[in-house]
Parts: C-alpha cells; sequence; structure tokens
C-alpha cells in the first residue's frame, strides 16, 4: 500500500510530466488559453493514461518482453520483440481512443459534449506515449502499480494546465513586453512553475 | 499542360528550404515538437543526434506520404502516418542502439517520441498530403533544420553556462575563468531553464521580425 502510495505521488509532483519531462507541451501550449478547455483537456488525459498505461503493461509483459511468449510453449521462451514496443503501444493508444470517443458519444452525450473535441488530440500527445514508454523503462511489478502511475501522471498534467490556463486568464489584462506577449511568456512563466515543482526533489516517502 | 516544368532549385523550392529556418521556425512560430526540443538539450552530443535523428525520420516520411498521397483514404490517413512514422522510428533506434549506444541510453523514451512529435504529424498534414515528393523533400529538410538549429542553441547554451564544457570538452577551465572566480551556474541544468532559454530566443526572434508579434 506504501508502495502505491508513493508511486502516486511521486507521478504527480516529483515526476510531473510537464515540469520535468516536457511530455504533451503541444496540447499544454496550444489549449491552455481558458480554464474551461483546459480543464476538459486535462480529464480527458487522466481519463487515456488510467486506461493505456495498465493496456499496453499487460502487452509488455505477456507479448514484448524478452521471454514473454513462454506462456506459448517453451519453444517461444527466448524470443525478445521488444523492438516492436513502439508501433504496438502507439497503435494501442490510436485505437484505444478511437474506442474511447465512440463508447463515451454513445453511453453519456453530456461527456462527450465537454471531452469529445479532446479525444483525437490526444492519440497524437506525447504524455500518452510517454507514459507508456515511461512505464516500460520503470518496470513497475504489478497492473496495480502501472495504473497507478497512470492516474497519478494524468493528475500531475491536469494541475499543470489548469494553473497555466489561469495564469494566462490573468496575464491579459497585465503589460507584457510586445515580442514576449502569448507564447514567449508562457514558456517563461512554465519555466519559473517548474522550478517551484522543483521543490519537491528529494521527498522521500 | 502549359506549366512551365520547374527546377529542382528554383525560388520557390528554396523558400521551401529556407523559410522554416527562421521566420517559420517549426518550434518558435508554428510551436510544434517543444516536448522533445526541451528534454534533451542538457549536452550537445545528444541534442545533435536527436536533431539528425528528426531530420531522417522527417525527410523520409514527408517522401513516402507524399507519393502515397492519393492511395490513402482520408478517414483511416492518421493511422497510415502513425505507421509510417512509427517504422521509421524503430528503424532509427535500431540504428542509433547499434552504432552510439551510449547516447541511445540518454536519450532513453526520447527516441519513441520522436512518433509523437507533433512537428512530423504537422508537416506530413500540411504539406506533404497535398505536394509532390521532391517539394515534401525539400519541406521535411528545411523544417527538419529549423528544429536542429533552436535544439543546438538551446544545448549550446545550457551546456556552456551550466557545466562549462562543450561536447565534454572543458572550454572555460582552459579560458582560465575559473581562476577568475568565475562558477558554473547549476540551475541551467536543471529542466526549467530550458524553457526560459526557449522564451529568450522567441523573445529575441520576435524582436527582430515584429509581424510575428501575437495581439
Amino acid at each position: 500500500m506504501q508502495e502505491l502510495v508513493n508511486i502516486f505521488i511521486k507521478s504527480i509532483f516529483i515526476d510531473n510530466m510537464i515540469f520535468a519531462y516536457f511530455l504533451g507541451m503541444c496540447s499544454y501550449l496550444a489549449v491552455s488559453k481558458t480554464v474551461k478547455t483546459s480543464v476538459g483537456m486535462g480529464f480527458a488525459v487522466i481519463f487515456v493514461l488510467g486506461i493505456t498505461i495498465p493496456i499496453n503493461y499487460l502487452l509488455e509483459k505477456y507479448v514484448l518482453k524478452q521471454g514473454a511468449l513462454t506462456w506459448l510453449g517453451d519453444s517461444f521462451a527466448d524470443v525478445d520483440l521488444s523492438f516492436l514496443s513502439f508501433i504496438m503501444f502507439i497503435a494501442v493508444i490510436a485505437s484505444m481512443v478511437q474506442l474511447v470517443e465512440m463508447i463515451v458519444e454513445k453511453i453519456s452525450p453530456a461527456l462527450y459534449g465537454s471531452l469529445g473535441i479532446f479525444l483525437p488530440l490526444i492519440a497524437v500527445n506525447c504524455a500518452i506515449l510517454g507514459g507508456s514508454l515511461f512505464m516500460q523503462e520503470r518496470a513497475y511489478n504489478s497492473i496495480v502499480e502501472a495504473t497507478v502511475f497512470g492516474l497519478g501522471s494524468g493528475i500531475g498534467w491536469f494541475l499543470a494546465i489548469v494553473a497555466i490556463a489561469a495564469i494566462r486568464e490573468k496575464i491579459r489584462y497585465s503589460h507584457v513586453p510586445g515580442p514576449l506577449r502569448g507564447l514567449g511568456i508562457t514558456f517563461i512563466i512554465t519555466g519559473l512553475m517548474g522550478i517551484a515543482f522543483m521543490s519537491f526533489m528529494g521527498i522521500k516517502l | 499542360m502549359s506549366e512551365k516544368k520547374e527546377s529542382l532549385f528554383s525560388k520557390k523550392n528554396r523558400k521551401l528550404l529556407k523559410d522554416p529556418l527562421n521566420d517559420n521556425n517549426p518550434v518558435t512560430t508554428q510551436v510544434l515538437g517543444i516536448c522533445s526540443a526541451l528534454a534533451i538539450t542538457v549536452q550537445l552530443k545528444p541534442a545533435i543526434v536527436m536533431a539528425l535523428s528528426v531530420l531522417v525520420v522527417l525527410s523520409v516520411a514527408n517522401v513516402v506520404v507524399s507519393l502515397m498521397r492519393n492511395l490513402i483514404p482520408s478517414r483511416i490517413r492518421i493511422i497510415v502516418q502513425l505507421v509510417v512514422i512509427a517504422t521509421l522510428v524503430i528503424l532509427v533506434d535500431q540504428v542509433l542502439k547499434a552504432f552510439v549506444y551510449d547516447v541511445s541510453k540518454e536519450l532513453s523514451v526520447f527516441v519513441g517520441l520522436i512518433i509523437t512529435n507533433c512537428i512530423i504529424m504537422g508537416r506530413l498534414e500540411a504539406f506533404a498530403l497535398g505536394n509532390k515528393p521532391w517539394k515534401s523533400f525539400l519541406d521535411g529538410l528545411g523544417n527538419a533544420f529549423g528544429y536542429g538549429w533552436i535544439l543546438i542553441a538551446v544545448a549550446f547554451f545550457r551546456e556552456l553556462l551550466g557545466a562549462g564544457t562543450l561536447f565534454g570538452y572543458p572550454v572555460l577551465e582552459k579560458l582560465g575563468l575559473y581562476e577568475m572566480g568565475y562558477e558554473n551556474n547549476g540551475m541551467m541544468i536543471l529542466p526549467p531553464m530550458a524553457l526560459i532559454t526557449v522564451g529568450i530566443i522567441i523573445w529575441i526572434q520576435r524582436m527582430k521580425n515584429r509581424d510575428l508579434i501575437e495581439s
């Protein structure tokens, strides 16, 4: 249990997707103009990360890793398919996003109305593929750990985009030098927020 | 067809190559491919390897998609593009692992993340789907160079100011700056400074070209 809490907190604050690894920067910069849309985008990211990371974990454990195919028979024991992981992960992500979009549209039109437009954007969000690749690199022990990591990273991303959107809404009333307006000041504010987030570094739970 | 045959390096084609270097830079103007631009710029060497990898993937993917542009049904084009890109990235990854293993370890997941690097998707969508192979090739080269020089510029400043070295060679020590009381700024190595460095590059670029200023 303690291990799970540790992974959760670590993936939200210390290994924050945006401030420590710059993953998902493109949509982070493009969608963060108002708080309302960024909340929608943030929820969509949490949702998709929480679904794709466990699936990719199973794929990694039972298909891709060296010796993962032993369940098919002993002759498969030293097959190593890990070079295929990029293409498998991205295929899972693209198809899951499509599937989730269809299911959400069918079951809850209200949720679709608020999340719908963001879902196609997410297939090419580096945070999603990055999450799966980090999961592979860090080799979590169980599917529960991988899921907790996925949800935590999603929540970290959500916090970051909502915070920057709130700042960008307010900064419209300030006098920013012309050439810095828009993109430039957003970069610099994100950098400053990153410095603030670095104070979480070194916390051991 | 009354259209005149264009020479390989006509003015229009040269524009395709030159524009992304400055006025239409993929990182600072089109806001594409930021993720990887920032994460691997602590040192010059991985930055250059990354720039070359993107150069290969982008120009080849542009040509391949441009050759197939009339065959791809528009509804499944994203999946087709992803497959093309992912295949190329796997090739690049295997080559890196074979020849420069230490750099490949350092880049870790970011080689894989070339797949979702929005520069590549963006250029395929915006250019290769509607243009001939040679033009798409030039567009790919131009954009990859535009991306590359930002990467290298950021890495140059971060390595020089943060560690006092260039390509691992202790430049500042040889110049004798440390004896005069100079100290490295450890802050430059930390991730947030990459964002601030890009912010400053954008600032300088927009000061020179006032048309790019956002209202």
